[in-house]
């Protein structure tokens, strides 16, 4: 059961062999018993969630449901849940009840797929690693001294130890394909708009996006096509046609180009991981795909560019948060000032004050053209990269992180190590373009490796056929952690 | 570039977070490995290139002038540190 993909699971619901109320308790037992050593999940109500099963099941009786209804999902816990804790990862917002459904949760919701949960995060998305949560750090389920990656560390723990048989997760920088790739599971960054960020606990609104995490592609497409969708409450969500990205799964990938940047296997990457990403491209080539070197010149910026992009976003979307309409307040202070001075003092963890700080700084009377226009015009040539490179191949094939799993705090004293750790994910965020991780491999410590496919705009249908079929071809996906 | 502690302090104020002396000196440290990494963009040459704020080039979208909300006041206000007579309590700025 807890193996088997969600078309199957919406197979055995349609067929009335299983319950959504039993999928549901099977689930929650899971979590019950691994939680206490993973800390995947923040939140767990299994009256809630059973409610929500037998509205499935309900809409299952009365023939309402569409495709995936009844299958329960786990919830990233940035995305605001009516009546649900919604702490994302903070002291800051450790008492918020959200009053609303974010987008995404009304769509699953009307979906009928129940929430097992909400998912152990890095507090407010800032981090590699899951351990500058609030609520402790999330352990790789491949080997709990490792870390899952981050943000979105809890979701993809949640699904490499069949917590949950998929969940969502949110992507800034890599918050979806890095710990994806550091647990083994298959997870989508969709092309910037086509997700919904209404609800979405906001940390740099040009960049987040929303995606599914799974044991799959072709369960990550089928996710997908709940998720996505115009939201006239998101200024920046895209009208379009509503589309089916499961409709290319079993296409041939014959005559299928495949771009390599240079920049992406150069010095800093990890030899086992090249060798696997290596295997991975190999595959791709019996499977039809030929292979074209291209070349991402302004790529080693990347990282730079985030790093004042992001914090200036998330220094003024963080503003909100000053102890008066909702979350944390300090206990003692002597005026107004001081009262927003020490809640957030006390309420943010180091990491999140320090992004504060850089942005704070970067936006600052003065620097402003030094830092963020430069920013913003170096943005432009790393989206151009790509420009040029999708004129020669309809996808690029990389490696997701530069090494597998690192200790826990192995660098968590040490930011910028922390922060290389995204070195191929950020530019597809910056360029705003869909990525994905899928898995690839191991190393000699059993721990898994990525492969990332970054697609041209709107290209999710392609990339999700493309990973279907190195899926159907390899076992990769299939391996779950021992012991559990 | 370098960060002093004072300016680090100067940044805090701004920011609204509160920073003692000693926080302010762990700080430093790493917010200038930080600004060393970021220095690494201004040697490129960006005359002529004009700046990208967002991945997608869409113009706001406009909607009737309709009230599309409902008066859920009660239930944000429920969540709020202190509250008295439907306004949210802060201290008090003018005597």
């Amino acid at each position: 059961m807890i193996e088997s993909s969600l078309k199957t699971l919406a197979t055995m619901l349609a067929g009335k062999q299983i319950s959504s109320t039993e999928l549901c308790q099977t689930w929650l037992a899971r979590i019950g018993s691994l939680n206490p050593a993973l800390n995947a999940f923040i939140t767990v109500d299994a009256d809630k969630t059973l409610a929500e099963a037998a509205r499935a099941d309900q809409m299952l009786a009365t023939g309402q449901a569409g495709p995936l209804a009844g299958v329960p999902i786990a919830h990233k816990d940035i995305f605001c849940t009516e009546g649900w804790l919604t702490s994302c990862g903070s002291k800051m917002l450790g008492n918020f009840i959200a009053p609303y459904d974010a987008h995404v949760i009304q769509r699953f919701k009307a979906a009928g797929m129940p929430s097992l949960g909400k998912t152990n995060m890095d507090e407010f998305a800032m981090g590699s690693s899951n351990e500058t949560s609030y609520f402790g750090a999330v352990k790789n389920p491949w080997n709990t001294a490792y870390v899952p990656g981050g943000s979105s560390g809890g979701a993809a723990a949640a699904v490499a130890a069949r917590m949950a048989p998929a969940a969502t997760g949110t992507d800034t920088g890599g918050s979806i394909r890095q710990p994806a790739a550091l647990c083994g599971i298959t997870g989508l960054k969709p092309t910037y708009g086509l997700v919904s960020r209404f609800g979405m606990i906001a940390f740099a609104s040009s960049l987040d996006q929303a995606g599914p995490m799974a044991k799959s592609a072709e369960d990550c497409a089928l996710l997908l096509n709940v998720m996505t969708g115009f939201d006239p409450n998101d200024s920046t969500s895209l009208e379009r046609e509503k589309e089916d990205y499961s409709r290319d799964l079993e296409r041939p990938l014959t005559g299928l180009r495949v771009g390599l940047p240079r920049e992406f296997f150069a010095e800093g990457l990890n030899s086992e991981v090249a060798a696997a990403v290596e295997a991975a491209v190999s595959e791709l080539k019996k499977l039809g795909a030929t292979t074209v070197e291209v070349t991402l010149p302004n790529s080693q910026l990347a990282i730079p560019v985030y790093y004042v992009l992001a914090p200036a976003e998330a220094s003024s979307n963080l503003s909100r948060f000053d102890g008066v309409r909702y979350g944390y307040r300090a206990p003692e202070y002597t005026d107004l000032n001081d009262m927003y001075s020490k809640t957030r003092a006390q309420g943010f963890g180091a990491e999140v004050k320090r992004r504060i700080l850089i942005g704070a700084y970067v936006l600052s009377h003065g620097y402003y053209d030094a830092y963020y226009l430069q920013a913003q015009k170096i943005r432009r040539l790393i989206a151009n990269d790509f420009t040029e490179a999708f004129k020669t191949c309809d996808v690029i094939a990389g490696p997701t992180a530069p090494g597998t799993a690192f200790k826990l705090g192995e660098k968590s004293d040490d930011p910028v190590s922390m922060y290389l750790n995204d070195l191929y994910t950020i530019p597809a965020n910056l360029a705003g373009l869909p990525g994905m991780s899928l898995p690839c491999g191991f190393d000699s410590k059993s721990l898994p490796i990525g492969l990332q496919l970054v697609g041209n705009y709107f290209s999710e249908a392609k990339m999700l056929n493309i990973a279907h079929q190195y899926q159907r071809a390899t076992d990769w996906h299939n391996h779950a952690p021992e012991g559990l | 570039m370098s960060l002093s502690p004072d300016d680090v302090k100067r940044i805090a104020r701004l920011a609204r977070i509160e920073i003692s002396d000693a926080e302010a000196c762990a700080s430093q440290t790493q917010l200038n490995a930080i600004f060393e990494l970021i220095a690494t963009m201004q040697a490129v040459d960006t005359r002529n290139v004009s700046p990208m704020a967002h991945a997608q080039d869409v113009s706001q979208r406009l909607r009737d002038d309709v009230v599309t909300e409902t008066d859920r006041h009660a239930d944000f206000q429920k969540i709020a540190p202190a509250v008295e007579g439907d306004l949210y309590l802060v201290p008090k700025v003018i005597d």
